[in-house]
C-alpha cells in the first residue's frame, strides 16, 4: 500500500488542528451527532463490515456481529446516554486554609489525537476509542492496521460519509505512514498492539511530550481448578473453549494463550476440550483464519521443536494454503520453549499440569504481567489468594474475554501489557485533561498570608493547617500567646 | 551521606532486584506496612522541623514561613489524610455489572504497581520529593527517591535521616547528579513520576519507553495572570506578589510568570504592586529576610540574560538591581515588553515580573493560547462571562480566579499539567490512585449460558445476540426461558 505525501499529511494535520482550535468538537450537540452517525453507520453498513471482515479474517459473520458491531453499538449507546454527565464538571471540597472559595474539576478535550488500530479486531478496536475521543470533544486521525486492508478501506470510505469530515480523518497505509503520522506532535497517542511497536510509538511520542496509552498483550492464563459438578465442568470447558478459539481464533490479546490444570484432571479435561471443539467447530467455517502468512509460520515454527511436537496430544495439522491451522491442545511443553515464552496469538493451546493447583501463584509472579488472568473455581479462598497475590489488567472467575463487554470496569493492562484504561466513562476520561478551577472573592483577605512574616502569623498559619479552630479564635481574639 | 561510590547501573540494577524481591513478598501491600511508613514520616517532620528548615534555608535561603507553609505543613498534612483515608481508598469498589453477563459481580481493586522512582526537583527540594512518596507508600508500592542535588543540603539531610524512620529495605535514597540519574533511568521501574523541566522530561520519558513504564511528568511553563479592570487592583496585586515572590522568589512552576492587563489599568496596577513590593520588602528588599536568593549562578546568569536583553532595556520600571555574590535579583518590575523578547519566550523562574498591555482584555486569550499549555492560569476579574470564557478558553494544568498558586494547597484537586507542562496529576486521593493499579475483578456463576454465544452460529443465534446487547429486556428473558443447558 503505498504512502501519504507528507505534504498531504501536513495539511491534513493543520486542518485538524484548526478545526479544534474553532471550539466546533467541544460542544455537545456536536459530540451527540457524531455518535448518533456512528451508529448508523453500524446500523446502516453492516452487511460491508461483514463482507471485510470475511475478507481479512475469514470472520463469520455472527463472531463479527458479537465481538465487534454488537458490541460498538452498545459502547455508542451507553455514551450517548451518559455524555451530559461526564461533560458536567465535579465540584471538589476545599479545606479552610483557602477560605472561602468554590472549585471544581472541569473535563476539557485535550485537542488533536492520534488512534492507531489492530487487525484482529479491525472495527471493534478501531471505533471503540474513537468513541471516547469523540465524546471527549477531540479531533482525531484514525490509522486502521494495514494488515487487515479490506476494514482499512471500509473505515477510509465510510467514516467521512458519516462523520464530520474536518474532525474526523482516516489515514490508510503502511508502516511507513505510521511512522510518518508519529513525527507530528498529538496531544494523546491512543496505540493497540504488540510491545515492540508500543515502544516505537512511546519513544517518538516522548519527543512531543505527548501522553499516550498503550494497549498491549501478555500470555493469559486461564486456571482451571477441580469442579465437582460435570454440569459446571462442561460450562467451564464452554467458556475456556470459546475464550481460546472463539473470537478470531486465538488472535486477541484477552484471548486464553494457556492452561493451568491439576495433574490429576488433566484427562478429564483434554477430553472434554476435544468434545466440545468438535462439537462447537464442525466446519472450518465457524474459525478464523490466521491473518498472514508470516504469522502461520510464526506458528508452525512454534510447533517445530521435536520437544514441543512431542507433547502435542490433540491437533497440530497445518494447512499453508488455506492459512489454517488445527485446533492443538499441548501437554507440558518445555517451560522455556517459545511457545511458553511468547504470546501465541493463535489455535494452539499449551496446558501446564501442577501438583497443586494454587501453584500457579507461584508459577505467575515474577512472569511479565498479562491483560486477562482467568480461573474456573469455586474456591473462595484461592480467589482471594488469587486477586491479592497475582497482577494483571484484569482478572475474571469462571469467564472469559466477556470483560471486554462491561463499561463499567476499566479495560487496559499493566506493566508488560500496557498502560491506559478505557471502556465507558474510562474512555472518556482517558481522552480528557480533568482541569481544577478554583475561584475565589475579593472580600475576605488574611493578612497573615503576605511578608514581612514574623512569629505570630507563623502560629496562625500553623494553626490553620491543622484545622484547629479554638485555637485560631483565641489567637484572633489575642488571648492565646 | 549514604551515596554508595561509583553509583552505577549495575548497582542500581542490584538495588532494584532487592527492593523487587522485597515487593514480592507482599509486605509493602500491606496496610499496617503503609500506615507505620506514614506515621514514621509525620515523627520525621515533627522531631526534624528545624534541620528540615536549616538545610531549606542553605539550599535556597528561604524564608522560614515559606519552608513552613509550602513545604513542610504540607507534607505533614498529605501523611495525615493519607493515614485518615487510607482504608477507604484501599477498599474495592462494587460496580454494576453487565446485564448480558448476568449472575456476575464487578468490582475494583487498587493493587500496588511495584517498584517507584520518584525524581524531585531543586525549588521545594523537601515537598517535591515528599508528596509523591507519600503517595507511593500509600498505594503499597517500594519507592526510591532521587532528590535534586541542586538542593543538595535537603539531598544529604534526606540520605540522612529518612532511613531511621521508615523501612529501609523498600524505600531507599539515591543521591547524585545526571550519572546517578542515569543509571536510574536505565532499570525497569513500574513508574517514574518526574518533577521538573520539559527537557529533561523528555529523555525519561525517553528512557521509560524502553520498559513500557508509564509516567508522571510535572513539568512548568509560562503561568499567565490575566487582570482586568477591576477597582481591588490593590488585592490582585497582593496575591500576585505573595504567588509571585513570596513562591521561592519565583522559581515555582505555579508562580505567576507574567501578566497581561488593559492599557488603563497598567498604570495602576503598576502602582499597587510597587506598594505591596515595600509594604512585603522594605525600601531594599536586599535587607529583607522573607525573599529566597536564586538558587545558583546558573540561574542567575540565565536571569541576568534576560533582563539584558536589548528589547526590554527601557522597560524596567521597578527594580533591576543585582548582586551576584550574594545570588540576588530584586523584585522587578518590567512593563510593556515585546511578545518576541527573551523574558516572554522561556518560563522565567525567577523574580522578574513583564506586564504585556492590551487595548481590550479579551486579546488576553489569543496570547496565551498562541504559547504553550501553562501549568496554571490565573485570572482577576468580576466580569462573569469573561471568566466562563477563560474558563472554557484556556487549557491549563488549573485555573485559578482571583488568586494565585493556592491549588497546590487542597488535596482535593489534582494537581499536574497538560501539553508542554506534564501528563498525569497527583496530590491527596489523586496520588494515591496513579501509583495504584485499578484491576477490574469480574465473578460470574456457571449457570446463565446462553447458547448463543457459541458456535456453531445460526442466523437464530445471532438474532438473540443483537437483542441482548441492545439491552432489550424481552431477549433476555426469551434467552433465560430458552434456557437449555448445552449438553
Amino acid at each position: 500500500m503505498g504512502f501519504m505525501e507528507s505534504v498531504e499529511l501536513d495539511s491534513l494535520v493543520e486542518e485538524l488542528r484548526n478545526t479544534f482550535e474553532s471550539g466546533k468538537t467541544r460542544s455537545f450537540a456536536w459530540r451527540k451527532a457524531q455518535l448518533k452517525s456512528l451508529l448508523k453507520l453500524l446500523e446502516e453498513k453492516e452487511e460491508d463490515i461483514f463482507m471485510a471482515l470475511h475478507k481479512d479474517l475469514g470472520k463469520h459473520h455472527v463472531e463479527v456481529f458479537r465481538d465487534e458491531i454488537g458490541v460498538l453499538i452498545k459502547s455508542v449507546n451507553y455514551a450517548l446516554d451518559n455524555l451530559k454527565s461526564w461533560m458536567a464538571g465535579k465540584k471538589a471540597y476545599i479545606p479552610l486554609a483557602a477560605f472561602p472559595s468554590s472549585a471544581e474539576i472541569v473535563p476539557e478535550p485535550l485537542g488533536v489525537l492520534l488512534l492507531f488500530s489492530s487487525w484482529n479486531f479491525p472495527i471493534g478496536l478501531s471505533l471503540e476509542p474513537l468513541i471516547g475521543a469523540i465524546s471527549a470533544g477531540n479531533a482525531v486521525v484514525l490509522k486502521p492496521s494495514e494488515i487487515a486492508p479490506a476494514s482499512s478501506e471500509f473505515l477510509a470510505k465510510n467514516i467521512p460519509l458519516y462523520l464530520d469530515n474536518k474532525s474526523v480523518k482516516v489515514v490508510q497505509g503502511c508502516q511507513k505512514v505510521g511512522e510518518q503520522l508519529l513525527q507530528y506532535k498529538w496531544d494523546k497517542i491512543f496505540f493497540t498492539g504488540s510491545s515492540r511497536v508500543g515502544r516505537i510509538v512511546m519513544s517518538a511520542a516522548a519527543k512531543h511530550l505527548t501522553p499516550v496509552a498503550l494497549e498491549l498483550g501478555g500470555k493469559c492464563p486461564a486456571i482451571i481448578d477441580s469442579l465437582s459438578s460435570s454440569k459446571d465442568r462442561q460450562a467451564a470447558i464452554n467458556r475456556v473453549v470459546g475464550g481460546k478459539w472463539g473470537s478470531c481464533y486465538g488472535q486477541v490479546c484477552i484471548g486464553i494463550d494457556y492452561l493451568f490444570v491439576e495433574e490429576k484432571f488433566v484427562s478429564v479435561v483434554i477430553e472434554l476440550l476435544k468434545a466440545t471443539i468438535k462439537r462447537f467447530y464442525p466446519k472450518r467455517e465457524y474459525m478464523t483464519k490466521i491473518v498472514t502468512k508470516q504469522h502461520f509460520q510464526r506458528l508452525s515454527s512454534l510447533l517445530k521443536d521435536p520437544e514441543v511436537a512431542g507433547s502435542i496430544v490433540y491437533g497440530g495439522s497445518l494447512d499453508s494454503d488455506a492459512l489454517f491451522i488445527e485446533p492443538t491442545i499441548l501437554v507440558n511443553p518445555p517451560l522455556d520453549s517459545e511457545i511458553m515464552t511468547e504470546e501465541i496469538f493463535g489455535p494452539l493451546l499449551p496446558i501446564i499440569t501442577l501438583k497443586n493447583i494454587e501453584d500457579c501463584i507461584g508459577f505467575l509472579r515474577g512472569k511479565p504481567k498479562p491483560l486477562a488472568i482467568y480461573a474456573f473455581t469455586h474456591n473462595e479462598n484461592f480467589k482471594k489468594r488469587l486477586i491479592a497475590e497475582t497482577s494483571s489488567g484484569s482478572i475474571i472467575f469462571n469467564d472469559a474475554i466477556v470483560q471486554y463487554l462491561c463499561d463499567t470496569i476499566p479495560f487496559g493492562g499493566v506493566g508488560a501489557s500496557g498502560f491506559g484504561q478505557y471502556h465507558g466513562k474510562f474512555s472518556f476520561e482517558l481522552f480528557s485533561h480533568a482541569k481544577p478551577v478554583l475561584r475565589r472573592n475579593f472580600w475576605t483577605e488574611f493578612t497573615f498570608r503576605y511578608p514581612p512574616w514574623d512569629e505570630s502569623k507563623l502560629k496562625f498559619m500553623r494553626l490553620l493547617y491543622r484545622f484547629d479552630y479554638f485555637g485560631l479564635l483565641l489567637l484572633m481574639l489575642g488571648l492565646k500567646r | 551521606m549514604a551515596e554508595d561510590v561509583g553509583f552505577d547501573s549495575q548497582v542500581a540494577a542490584k538495588m532494584v532486584e532487592e527492593l523487587r524481591s522485597g515487593f514480592r513478598t507482599g509486605r509493602t501491600a500491606e496496610y499496617e506496612w503503609r500506615v507505620t511508613q506514614l506515621k514514621g514520616l509525620v515523627r520525621m517532620i515533627d522531631e526534624r522541623e528545624t534541620e528540615i528548615v536549616d538545610a531549606l534555608d542553605k539550599d535556597l535561603k528561604k524564608p522560614k514561613m515559606e519552608s513552613f507553609l509550602h513545604e513542610i505543613s504540607l507534607v505533614r498534612s498529605s501523611c495525615l489524610m493519607a493515614l485518615k483515608q487510607l482504608k477507604q481508598w484501599m477498599k474495592p469498589v462494587k460496580v454494576p455489572s453487565l446485564l448480558a453477563a448476568h449472575p456476575s459481580s464487578s468490582y475494583i481493586v487498587s493493587e500496588p504497581l511495584g517498584i517507584v522512582l520518584v525524581i524531585s526537583a531543586w525549588n521545594y527540594p523537601f515537598l517535591l520529593s515528599l508528596e509523591p512518596v507519600v503517595g507511593a507508600i500509600a498505594a503499597g508500592n517500594a519507592v526510591v527517591l532521587k532528590p535534586s542535588e541542586i538542593a543538595p543540603a535537603v539531598s544529604s539531610l534526606f540520605a540522612d535521616i529518612l532511613p531511621k524512620y521508615v523501612d529501609n529495605s523498600s524505600i531507599k535514597v539515591v543521591e547524585g547528579g545526571v550519572a546517578e540519574t542515569t543509571a536510574l533511568l536505565e532499570q525497569k521501574w513500574d513508574k517514574i513520576l518526574y518533577t521538573g523541566n520539559s527537557r529533561v522530561g523528555r529523555i525519561v520519558m525517553t528512557a521509560a519507553a524502553k520498559h513500557l513504564t508509564p509516567v508522571v511528568l510535572e513539568l512548568g511553563g509560562k503561568s499567565p495572570v490575566v487582570v482586568d479592570s477591576i477597582s481591588d487592583l490593590k488585592v490582585a496585586a497582593n496575591r500576585i506578589a505573595v504567588g509571585k515572590w513570596g513562591c521561592n522568589n519565583g522559581q515555582a512552576c505555579i508562580a505567576p510568570d507574567y501578566i497581561i492587563t488593559t492599557k488603563s489599568s497598567a498604570p495602576l496596577l503598576v502602582d499597587a504592586f510597587k506598594f505591596a513590593l515595600e509594604k512585603f520588602y522594605g525600601k531594599d528588599p536586599q535587607e529583607s529576610k522573607d525573599l529566597s536568593r536564586i538558587v545558583n549562578s546558573n540561574h542567575f546568569a540565565r536571569l541576568a540574560r534576560l533582563l539584558d536583553d536589548d528589547k526590554v532595556s527601557d522597560k524596567v520600571v521597578h527594580g533591576g538591581q543585582r548582586d551576584e555574590k550574594r545570588l540576588f535579583i530584586a523584585p522587578t518590575l518590567l512593563l510593556d515588553v515585546p511578545l518576541d523578547s527573551l523574558v516572554m519566550k522561556e518560563e522565567i523562574f525567577g523574580p522578574l515580573l513583564p506586564i504585556i498591555t492590551v487595548e481590550k482584555i479579551e486579546e488576553s486569550l489569543d496570547i496565551i493560547n498562541a504559547g504553550a499549555k501553562p501549568l496554571s492560569a490565573y485570572l482577576f476579574t468580576k466580569d462573569k462571562k469573561l471568566e466562563e470564557n477563560f474558563i472554557k478558553n484556556i487549557s491549563a494544568g488549573g485555573i485559578l480566579v482571583n488568586d494565585t498558586t493556592l491549588q497546590v494547597a487542597s488535596p482535593h484537586l489534582p494537581f499536574g499539567g497538560v501539553g508542554e507542562s506534564g501528563m498525569g496529576a497527583y496530590h491527596g486521593k489523586f496520588s494515591f490512585d496513579t501509583f495504584s493499579h485499578k484491576k477490574a475483578v469480574m465473578s460470574r456463576g456457571f449457570g446463565g449460558d446462553l447458547p448463543a454465544r457459541y458456535p456453531p452460529y445460526t442466523p437464530q443465534k445471532q438474532k438473540l445476540l443483537r437483542g441482548l446487547l441492545s439491552g432489550s429486556i424481552l431477549a433476555l428473558i426469551s434467552a433465560i426461558i430458552g434456557w437449555p443447558r448445552i449438553e
